[in-house]
């Protein structure tokens, strides 16, 4: 509905579509950071309005662990925001990327997990 | 050890057991992991402070369950394993016959799943004081401050996956670590695969480790992985009031949910 409504927002996301949040393995999180993100949305269908009727309860089961894990090894939790956005909420979307988009921006370039990232010793092995 | 000994040999006398899992001496004054089969042979079995091994990862292996019926002295993480993965389905009551050991070094026959259960809850099952005294302090540094610490600990990972090999949870035929289309973790230990594996092995673990510790025990550069997977144990029991391996029965923690579930951070 965002789109449809012609409300504007940040153009920082790049959008990745899933069929259901149950699919977001949490590794593809951390991809997104070793690729280069700063900071990652995690949205998707209310509790209850599942299209496969029960597939964000399971996410959010794994979400609660996960987060809890990821502070643990000093990642930043709050890079993460986490959102329930059904299809009719534009206005919600628009909002929550903007506020999402300043907070992570205060938060600055995650350059820790980057620089983990670019390690060179990948290339080095594979390239000779 | 007397005790063990006999029962053992009774066991494979009248056949009630081809193999008898059980401790034995190893090199170096260590102890290994002994596979008996024949009778006379009850007497390498021992017993002593030094037998920390979680014996339970053999049972699932095809190689030890194909030899028939199988009898494993059964510490209380071993006990613990044994009721996880049978609410896994990976494991019958008519697949294992358990000498349960005490902590104060006792045999104790434990027939079926519901008497292990019922001697579980009189056992003190928590862990560790010396990991909860780590996890304490980990858990009390600032982010910058366990970033760093992790980094450096995972960075000296060598990829040996001995983690695996001695978790008994960690019985898939084929691993997501080994997805390699795409390449899902580099394959080479660099330090960014080394945190993505730790960070999976530790998801994929999360609401079934029994917190034996035998991760932690098997690494060659003394990473404290184990750590990891017990901060999920502590999580789960916060989040879920679930403690795993306590129950044959049970629903797996991360493939159930109740609609009632809190959490404080989704908008």
């Amino acid at each position: 509905m965002t789109g449809t409504s012609r409300i504007k927002y940040a153009p920082n996301v790049k959008i990745i579509r899933f069929p259901c949040t149950g699919r977001i393995d949490f590794m593809l999180i951390l991809k997104a950071f070793a690729n280069g993100a700063d900071g990652v949305i995690v949205s998707g269908c209310h509790p209850n309005d599942c299209h496969y009727s029960t597939g964000n309860f399971h996410a959010r089961r794994r979400w609660m662990v996960f987060r809890r894990l990821l502070e643990f090894v000093g990642i930043n939790p709050n890079r993460i925001v986490w959102s329930w956005v059904s299809a009719a909420e534009g206005a919600k979307w628009a909002s929550l990327v903007n506020t999402s988009t300043e907070e992570i921006r205060k938060l600055g370039p995650y350059d820790s997990y980057h620089k983990l990232a670019n390690k060179p010793l990948e290339k080095e092995v594979f390239n000779g | 050890m007397d005790e063990i000994r006999k029962r053992a040999k009774e066991l494979l006398e009248n056949q009630t057991a081809k193999v008898v899992i059980g401790y034995g001496e190893g090199t170096a004054g260590k102890t290994r992991a002994v596979f008996i089969r024949k009778p006379e042979d009850t007497g390498q079995l021992i017993f002593d402070d030094r037998c920390e091994q979680n014996l339970a990862v053999y049972l699932l292996k095809h190689e030890v369950k194909h030899l028939g019926k199988l009898a494993i002295i059964a510490t209380i993480p071993v006990m613990r394993t044994i009721l996880q993965v049978a609410s896994e389905l990976q494991l019958t009551e008519n697949d294992v016959v358990i000498l349960g050991i005490t902590p104060e070094k006792n045999l104790i026959e434990l027939e079926g799943f519901k008497s292990v259960e019922d001697y579980l809850k009189t056992q003190d099952v928590g862990i560790r004081k010396e990991d909860k005294e780590l996890l304490t302090k980990l858990t009390s540094l600032s982010l910058e401050e366990k970033w760093a610490y992790w980094e450096e600990e995972l960075s000296r990972c060598i990829k040996c996956y001995a983690c695996r090999a001695a978790c008994p949870m960690c019985y898939c035929l084929r691993c997501f670590v080994e997805v390699n289309q795409p390449q899902w973790i580099p394959i080479a230990p660099n330090d960014l695969g080394n945190m993505e594996w730790h960070l999976l092995r530790a998801m994929h673990l999360a609401g079934r480790c029994i917190n034996c510790g035998e991760c932690g025990r098997a690494c060659p550069v003394d990473i404290p992985i184990h750590l990891l997977t017990f901060k999920g144990v502590e999580d789960v029991h916060t989040d879920f009031n679930v403690v795993a391996g306590m129950n044959a029965t049970m629903e797996s923690v991360l493939s159930s949910f109740k609609p009632d579930d809190k959490e404080t951070f989704i908008r």
